[in-house]
């Protein structure tokens, strides 16, 4: 199976976890959206060698993992994919920041390797939230929660035409690039001089398409919006799914809890 | 190129946030304006054309090695600034929810590096004047080629300014300047080449959409105050918000001005940036020294000129207990809600 024909199985996928029922899917998707940047915010406004206060947080991709049943192999797997970038960045930490910070037994630890911990702790946290909040909530209820949210209209519109032709046309330039394999003896790469073809054709094919669809959609009397059979209601059980997590997060921002429990620990060690 | 999460301030993120937004605004407006609504289904189809593209990759001759394509600069020819703007942050969108390319936070970051700059800066002042209106083969390519290296430039260049000045990377100025700017150098050539190629190949077949995209289009003037406030509003804002949440580091507030305002300083390009960069640069030179111990840190209490480190092992050992313990917690958390689930709903 080709490149482009994974990537289209792992959007699908992604996204048809999501049309499943669980508790957190009644959840009114703005709620969640809002939610997860919230994380996303509280995730990136510690500080640079912090790592045990951040552990808290876990606790908001696990949890919303476990009530949805959503499998947390899927979700890493899709991390751990983008993680590479973030940690090339990261790992000149420990290249320029070289003064001893902690110790712990025989073992010095310096400043940098203690913050690249925190980018990739921090990766693994933010890039998860939004995994989750799509196979949680789905595409198209996140695209009406942002045009809820005030989002302009045509932006919306955009994303959710896009998301549609996605596959349309990502099939079409797999197709073509099969047919291009099977008559190009093992090669394993398009030529420099053969893509301006290859994807003007594809774009050619595209504008057309665009044509079709644009009489299609007017004649069935389109102006300029899309719309869904969703309605949103933002219940009680939304504002307390928000405001719960919220405070959540601020007092594990505030308030250092593994730092205490580990002290007592020791402390009560003899 | 993408930048992620986990290297942006919250500063940085939502100033930029501001920034993209306020250009999608305006974007969408100027779109809304015209009223061609036969761009909308046309928007939609080249977003996923450029998505589908990115996924073909071609061999770089010479190299071994292989690129695919960006398409900023292509769907500025081929839509015009704004509609290529709104485009090219869908599919920047979409890639950051399916596929944690880089992520939420540091979308607006993303959209403005890889939008704002091929569609605002390089699209209307080099592509524009070099190819002309009914460009040959010769200017096309040269008009493609200088725009893309340009964007492309200016975009990397803003990842090594909005990186730095968030303070998380230990990566100086400097060299992470002389890591991407090359880089990109070779990355903008490519694209420039593969994009006239593209353009070049569909104006031999169809001549007349090249020119209808290039017909008429000018480029309004972006509203920059409109710009420029959004922005100061969003810095004084996370400025605000960032000091309460880091009411113990004392200046948070000021840090997050100079992070703040060290981005403000680029999105007015053209304006001496070489002076302000340099200036830059002197303040965050100083960011190695600068130890701002948040709550937790503190008790580390480091000594941030690197010599004989004060080391209290009973707390970081504490510190890892901690961390041990409320990790299992979280996990033992999520194991009872999956048991409570009921039965019907599972798998």
């Amino acid at each position: 199976m080709s490149h482009i024909e994974t990537a289209l199985l792992d959007i699908r996928g992604l996204d048809a976890l999501s049309v499943r029922d669980s508790p957190l899917r009644r959840i009114d998707p703005r709620a969640k959206t809002l939610t997860a940047l919230a994380f996303i915010v509280a995730v990136v406004s510690f500080g640079k060698y912090e790592i045990a206060g951040l552990i808290p947080l876990v606790v908001y991709p696990i949890a919303l993992m476990a009530v949805d049943g959503l499998p947390p192999r899927i979700v890493l797997s899709k991390v751990l994919l983008a993680l590479p970038f973030v940690a090339l960045i990261g790992a000149f930490n420990p290249v320029f920041d070289r003064a001893a910070m902690v110790r712990i037994g025989p073992l010095d630890i310096s400043g940098g390797w203690i913050s690249f911990a925190s980018i990739l702790l921090k990766s693994l946290l933010t890039l998860s939230a939004a995994v989750i909040l799509i196979a949680t909530t789905g595409f198209s209820a996140v695209c009406v929660a942002l045009d809820r949210l005030r989002v302009p209209r045509v932006f919306v519109v955009q994303l959710l035409l896009l998301y549609r032709y996605l596959f349309v046309l990502a099939e079409e330039a797999a197709r073509m690039l099969r047919a291009w394999s099977l008559r190009s003896a093992g090669r394993r790469r398009l030529p420099l001089g053969a893509f301006g073809p290859f994807a003007g054709q594809l774009l050619l094919r595209s504008m057309d398409r665009a044509d079709r669809i644009h009489a299609a959609m007017l004649s069935r009397g389109f102006d300029g919006r899309m719309r869904t059979d969703r309605v949103l209601r933002f219940r009680a059980v939304d504002a307390v799914f928000v405001l719960a997590w919220v405070a959540l997060f601020v007092a594990a921002r505030l308030y250092n809890a593994p730092r205490a429990l580990g002290e007592a620990v020791m402390r009560s060690l003899p | 190129m993408h930048m992620a999460d986990a290297l942006i301030s919250p500063a940085v993120g939502a100033t930029m946030w501001a920034a993209s937004g306020a250009v999608t605004a305006y974007s969408a407006r100027r779109i809304n304006r015209q009223m061609d609504d036969r761009k909308i289904p046309l928007m939609g189809i080249l977003g996923a054309f450029v998505f589908s593209a990115q996924m073909i990759n071609f061999a770089i001759p010479l190299t071994g090695s292989s690129g695919h394509l960006g398409g900023g600069m292509l769907l500025a020819i081929l839509l015009g600034p704004h509609a290529a703007f709104l485009t090219i942050a869908s599919v920047l969108t979409i890639q950051a929810l399916f596929f944690a390319d880089g992520g939420l936070l540091a979308l607006g970051c993303n959209v403005f590096n890889l939008g704002f700059f091929p569609c605002f800066v390089a699209y209307p002042l080099i592509y524009r004047p070099l190819a002309g209106r009914r460009p040959t083969p010769g200017r096309l390519l040269l008009g493609a080629t200088v725009a893309s290296v340009a964007g492309l430039q200016l975009g990397a260049l803003a990842v090594v300014i909005e990186t730095v000045s968030s303070g998380i990377s230990e990566l100086p100025f400097k060299t992470f300047a002389l890591l991407m700017l090359p880089i990109h150098l070779a990355i903008g050539i490519v694209e420039g080449i593969v994009t006239a190629a593209v353009v070049g190949y569909v104006w031999k077949i169809r001549p007349e959409i090249v020119e209808a995209a290039g017909a008429s289009r000018r480029v309004g003037p972006l509203p920059m105050a409109r710009l420029l406030a959004s922005l100061a509003v969003a810095a004084a804002l996370t400025a605000g918000v960032l000091s309460w949440f880091a009411s113990s580091s004392p200046d948070g507030l000021e840090w997050a001005m100079i992070r703040a305002s060290g981005r403000e300083e680029l999105s007015g390009p053209g304006q001496g940036i070489h002076a302000r960069l340099e200036r830059l640069q002197q303040r965050t030179a100083f960011l190695p020294d600068y130890d701002f111990p948040k709550p937790a840190a503190e008790e580390f209490a480091a000594d941030s000129e690197g010599a004989a480190p004060v080391v209290q092992v009973g707390t970081s050992v504490a510190g890892l207990v901690g961390a041990a313990l409320t990790l299992a917690l979280a996990l033992a958390i999520g194991l009872a809600l999956r048991a409570m689930r009921p039965r019907a709903l599972a798998g």
